[in-house]
């Protein structure tokens, strides 16, 4: 089995629905989610899933140089960024590209699937 | 001696992906069967000119080289405990001369195919491993510096080994659209091969016979596939015009070549299998694209052609797949049957005017229109939009022809 990360890409600006059209939207891809992440559980993919705070809430920390420097905001400013994500464990990639169509389609996001180099 | 080792590495490549597959199953990891594999070829150029080239050269092969890899990882055992453990979970079944050998390159097409690999390291890999192309044989056929294409083949390998992309036949749900990227990227080799893009050789015979062999293998491997059976028609019948379809340097077109240089045995085989796949009555892109072919090569002569089936066909091609590429091929076959202009309207519709054979086909349509001014420009735009130079060498011809027709005077005359 490998772990894989599905991360969930959104829209760096949002409105009051998050980042959709209307609050029934909002509330249907909650519980599509919902759904999804219970089948994950069920069918024994799930390690670890969540949302993230809007990309304003980010602090960049530096801890290269003597004493760490803070920046605020993302790391880079960009029109996309990190929303949400799942880490998954599956057997192969078919199966982890299958699981995260899912995701895709209950989150109404696009989501990228990365192999962990193993978890700690 | 040189006429040895020649005939060693003929055999070499030709068992490769047999062998590749082979060791891919039983040791789980592609870098180690590659290097496996050099190490057999070694081993073969030192023993084969002397003792002969034995009776099942792929077993002799698959035997050498299984025993390097397990000689190597007994060695790393003994620093590595964790590896006898990876080990034992591997297929460890010895190599058989029949079924599940076959099973081993039908597997592997699938993860060099895979569709979260990008396209052109598909086509690298299926060329690397299953061919048994070097990397720079593969470079030089793509134009790409060979450190490009090294590069372009480790990554992809890299991916298939950390994402763990599957090796192995997809499930009866998922085969046909996985079925569908592996022909793509078979009809793609076959492509370049055909009318290569770039300035270089304007046809590449290493290319399509290699696409060929390919797409043979996969038809033993899946002989109730009628796609499989009307892609390797389609070839078969391209491949049979192909020492009719330059001249000179330049591009001869369909109906201007000398039928006698077709090959027979090629058409005939073709043309067997487009009615195997009638048979079969289940219709799919390849299968009308073998049939369109068998049309043109049953015709004994360019004016005998029967453009109305031809027409009829990509009618039924426009449905499964409503591409303005189909819908140009689909319009030079009405204009046979219902005349320039009727076609040169449908041409004019199309989106695809970054396409040299959108432009091409304009040309030759405004021409037989007396248009000659634009068909002029239509030519130029045609031999900008291709790098192919027996293409260019048919255009500029073309081009040239119209100017000394007549009416010249109102052609812009080009640089």
């Amino acid at each position: 089995m490998t772990h894989y990360l599905m991360a969930v890409h959104g829209p760096a600006e949002m409105n009051e629905f998050g980042n959709y059209g209307s609050r029934e939207e909002m509330e249907e891809a909650f519980a599509a989610t919902g759904a999804f992440n219970d089948k994950l559980r069920a069918e024994g993919y799930w390690v670890f899933a969540g949302g993230l705070e809007p990309v304003s809430t980010a602090t960049v920390v530096d801890g290269q140089g003597e004493s760490p420097v803070l920046t605020d905001g993302p790391y880079l400013e960009t029109k996309e960024v990190l929303g949400g994500f799942w880490v998954i464990d599956a057997p192969d990639l078919d199966v982890a590209l299958r699981l995260a169509a899912e995701g895709s389609r209950a989150c109404r996001g696009k989501v990228e699937v990365r192999p962990f180099q193993g978890l700690a | 001696m040189q006429g040895e080792k020649a005939a060693v590495e003929r055999v070499f490549r030709e068992e490769y992906g047999r062998l590749i597959a082979s060791l891919v199953r039983r040791f789980g990891d592609i870098d180690l069967a590659e290097d496996a594999a050099g190490e057999a070829l070694v081993a073969a150029l030192e023993k084969w000119p002397t003792s002969g080239v034995p009776p099942n050269p792929g077993g002799w092969l698959t035997t050498v080289a299984g025993n390097r890899v397990i000689d190597r990882i007994r060695r790393e055992n003994q620093r590595d405990a964790k590896h006898r453990a990876a080990l034992m979970n591997h297929d460890d079944t010895p190599h058989e001369p029949t079924g599940p050998v076959e099973d081993d390159r039908l597997r592997l097409v699938f993860t060099c195919c895979h569709p979260a690999l990008a396209p052109e390291a598909r086509i690298a890999l299926t060329l690397r491993l299953l061919g048994g192309l070097t990397v720079p044989e593969i470079a030089q056929a793509f134009l790409v510096p060979t450190t490009t294409m090294a590069q372009r083949i480790t990554r992809a390998k890299q991916k298939i080994a950390a994402a763990k992309v599957p090796y192995r036949v997809p499930t009866a749900a998922d085969l046909p659209e996985r079925l569908g990227a592996v022909l793509a990227v078979l009809f793609l080799i076959f492509n370049e091969g055909y009318l290569a893009t770039g300035d270089g050789d304007p046809v590449r015979g290493e290319l399509t016979g290699e696409a060929i062999r390919q797409t043979r293998v996969l038809r033993q491997l899946l002989p109730t596939e009628p796609e499989v059976s009307g892609l390797l028609a389609l070839m078969l019948l391209i491949e049979a015009r192909r020492e009719a379809r330059v001249r000179h340097g330049q591009l001869v077109p369909l109906g201007e070549q000398d039928r006698a240089g077709w090959d027979r045995a090629l058409i005939t085989e073709g043309h067997a299998l487009v009615r195997e796949c009638l048979a079969i009555n289940r219709p799919g892109r390849y299968q009308i694209l073998a049939a369109i072919n068998a049309v043109h090569t049953d015709a004994p002569t360019a004016s005998d052609t029967d453009w109305s089936q031809v027409v009829a066909l990509y009618d039924q091609l426009m449905r499964l797949d409503p591409s303005p590429i189909v819908a140009l091929n689909r319009a030079v076959a009405v204009a046979e049957v219902d005349g320039p202009e009727v076609g040169l309207a449908l041409v004019d519709r199309l989106p695809l005017t970054g396409y040299h054979a959108w432009h091409a086909t304009r040309a030759d349509l405004l021409r037989r229109l007396r248009r000659s001014a634009e068909a002029a420009q239509a030519y130029d735009a045609a031999i900008a939009a291709t790098q192919n130079s027996a293409e260019r060498a048919y255009l500029a011809r073309k081009r040239g022809e119209l100017v000394r027709a007549g009416d010249g005077s109102a052609c812009p005359e080009s640089s």
